[in-house]
């Protein structure tokens, strides 16, 4: 288990690495950075002079390898638009992003595989027929869509609910949470819901046909046979081994939540990341930009480390313990 | 065996077992009666689709889907057990039919240790302590020849060969000691050299326990070398059943004599192996009167438009009109 983490740790190295030098090209040679930074009556020797206290001069390696250390760092530089460093910008915003990605994959996972394990079992009740009716609008309607409907309703409508940002946050040490306050939570829920829709039914539907094919199986059939009840034969084994790939599924799914968080949170002008990043991308403020990019980069190389774990851990046949078969 | 007086420990009568589709339902098992006696090897034979698993499965009350019994009773210790409640036939399972399936590769649950997978069956029938229960495990594993069986029983079904997971299936099969067993194929996904031990596993347990075994098979080998008894089916129906010497060597069934004619012999010079002409019919195309009359050489116009029954011929039963004293009306 060590040697695994160890050995997806190295990989996630690379894989972060290659981010940074897609992030650090972006930054180094779209546009100019000192014409970006300076106004339009700074003076040429001022210019040159700036480029080379920002090491803009030494060979491009070099800046590589500075870039690197300053990103791991978590120093991103500064922003051109607003002039200050972007870490004190991502700080800000990157609890606003987390704690909706959170809740929207809470709500697609503990809504969603339920509701694929029913439509599973009882493929023929009603209800299991309306679950894949709606799950049809939820994969099919766009996210924009969604949430925007949802304002008409919840928020201009009924007005139960407010439109847009995070109500009121408090602060619990460096980070902001929209979790204690009551306008806090009734924010989060239209957002949350419509991030995790898609997500949502996405996984309920994987969830349906992994378990319908496992039903199928011997080794259920043997369960049956040897008198196990029916909550012993769904739950303990026919689950069990559904999830193996829903797992995989799942994860790289939650990765995408976070990177996609970008359109519900301009739709309700979500103060996250991806919000942020929308702005950068229109005013071309590429350091924001590459932070960005580098963030979502981590995000899904955790995740994908968590998957490889969490996969190890429910499946014994991925172990290599050296006791192989025998006998 | 089936001759003596006592209660047969299991009893089918007429059964009927029907998958309706949308084009009319298929026979699968067309009024097939069988006893089983306490103690008693049962072989069933018949190519595929002659309904010989359906049996099996009918009588474990595990159908695949949308088979039903149709009609016909099968009675466990003189109880009905056809058509009880899924839970109450639930706790028969296991507890008092226990069952052996073809591919031990996939029987098991390998997310499991075997371990898990005996406990949790035992716990299920049994009233055990945890503890209780793993020894009873431990034991069972040892009882069907695992050896080291207190380390092995943490181990995953990925990290048996395959004949030890056959053995680990009978362990599981055994858990509460049930009164019969239904082997389906047991060896039929084995290598050659492990069948024999399959085999001789099953019938040393069974003895020892007075288990009866109702043994599913295709070969012909496995049934002459473990069961007492042997019915042969053919196209949903039995065509004969009797002791198993007098079947495999003085068949009466033109089938089974042809299928008996087709085992190549060891030490007998044979220019070729008799062999039956045509095919098993398809469930939709079965015949009406006997439904071996296509293939068979001795059939006559009676065979054409009256099903047989089953009559005694010897110390068997036999369907067919050649032992009717009306004949078969060639």
């Amino acid at each position: 288990m060590i040697a695994l983490i160890i050995r997806r740790s190295y990989q996630s190295v690379v894989v972060m690495l290659v981010v940074a030098l897609l992030a650090f090209t972006m930054f180094r040679y779209v546009g100019d950075p000192v014409s970006m930074m300076v106004g339009q009556d700074t003076s040429l020797e001022q210019r040159e002079a700036m480029r080379v206290s920002l090491g803009l001069k030494d060979p491009v390696p070099v800046q590589f390898a500075r870039f690197v250390m300053n990103t791991a760092q978590g120093e991103f530089g500064i922003s051109y638009q607003l002039g200050r460093p972007v870490a004190e910008i991502l700080s800000e915003r990157v609890p606003a992003t987390l704690e909706l990605s959170l809740v929207a994959a809470l709500f697609a996972m503990l809504v969603g595989i339920p509701m694929g394990v029913y439509t599973a079992l009882h493929p023929q009740k009603w209800l299991s027929k309306a679950f894949l009716t709606i799950s049809l609008v939820g994969i099919s309607l766009p996210t924009f869509l969604i949430g925007i409907l949802l304002i008409l309703f919840f928020g201009v409508l009924l007005n139960w609910l407010p439109t847009f940002g995070r109500g009121e946050v408090v602060m619990l040490g460096g980070w902001s949470t929209g979790f204690l306050s009551g306008s806090g939570v009734k924010s989060l829920l239209m957002p949350a819901f419509t991030l995790g829709m898609f997500q949502l039914t996405l996984i309920m539907r994987l969830v349906r046909s992994e378990m319908m094919e496992v039903l199928l199986t011997d080794y259920i059939k043997f369960a049956r046979a040897r008198g196990l009840s029916n909550k012993a034969v769904n739950f303990g084994h026919a689950l069990k081994n559904t999830l193996v790939p829903v797992i995989t599924i799942t994860g790289l799914q939650i990765g995408n939540i976070v990177a996609f968080a970008t359109i519900t949170e301009s739709v309700f002008q979500w103060p996250g990341v991806g919000l942020m990043f929308i702005q950068a991308i229109g005013l071309v403020d590429i350091p924001i930009m590459s932070a960005y990019l580098v963030l979502v980069a981590l995000f899904f190389v955790i995740i994908n480390l968590i998957v490889d774990i969490l996969y190890h851990v429910v499946d014994p046949r991925l172990r290599v313990d050296g006791s192989g078969a025998h006998g | 065996m089936s001759t003596s007086k006592q209660q047969p420990l299991l009893e089918v009568r007429n059964l009927r077992v029907e998958f309706p589709t949308r084009r009319g339902s298929l026979i699968a098992v067309d009024g097939v009666s069988m006893e089983i006696a306490p103690g008693e090897v049962l072989g069933v034979v018949g190519e595929s689709g002659a309904g010989k698993s359906m049996t099996g499965n009918a009588v474990i009350g595990l159908l695949p889907s949308p088979g039903r019994v149709e009609s016909g009773e099968i009675l466990l210790e003189g109880e009905r057990i056809d058509n009880l409640p899924y839970e109450q036939m639930r706790k028969i399972r296991g507890k008092r039919i226990g069952a052996i399936f073809q591919d031990p590769l996939t029987s098991l649950n390998p997310l499991y240790t075997v371990g898990e997978q005996l406990v949790e069956t035992i716990q299920t029938h049994l009233d055990l302590s945890e503890k209780g229960a793993k020894d009873r495990a431990v034991d069972l594993l040892e009882e069907v020849g695992i050896p080291s069986a207190r380390e092995r029983i943490d181990h995953y079904p990925h990290q048996f060969s395959g004949g030890m997971r056959q053995r680990v299936v009978i362990a599981l099969a055994l858990c509460a000691e049930p009164r019969l067993i239904i082997a389906d194929e047991p060896t039929t996904a084995l290598d050659v050299s492990i069948q024999a031990q399959i085999i001789t596993l099953i019938k040393k347990l069974c003895r020892e326990h007075g288990t009866a075994v109702m043994l599913v098979t295709h070969d012909m080998g496995v049934i002459a070398e473990t069961a007492d008894r042997v019915a042969v089916m053919y196209a949903g129906r039995i065509a004969e059943i009797g002791p198993v010497a007098e079947v495999v060597k003085n068949a009466n069934h033109p089938y089974t004599h042809g299928l008996m004619g087709s085992i190549p012999k060891v030490g007998h010079e044979v220019e070729r192996l008799t062999q039956i002409d045509g095919s098993m019919p398809r469930l939709t195309e079965i015949p009406t009167g006997c439904a071996f009359n296509p293939r068979c050489t001795e059939k006559g116009p009676r065979c054409m438009v009256e099903r047989p029954i089953l009559e005694p011929v010897e110390n068997s039963f036999v369907a067919c009109w050649k032992f009717d004293p009306e004949g078969t009306g060639a």
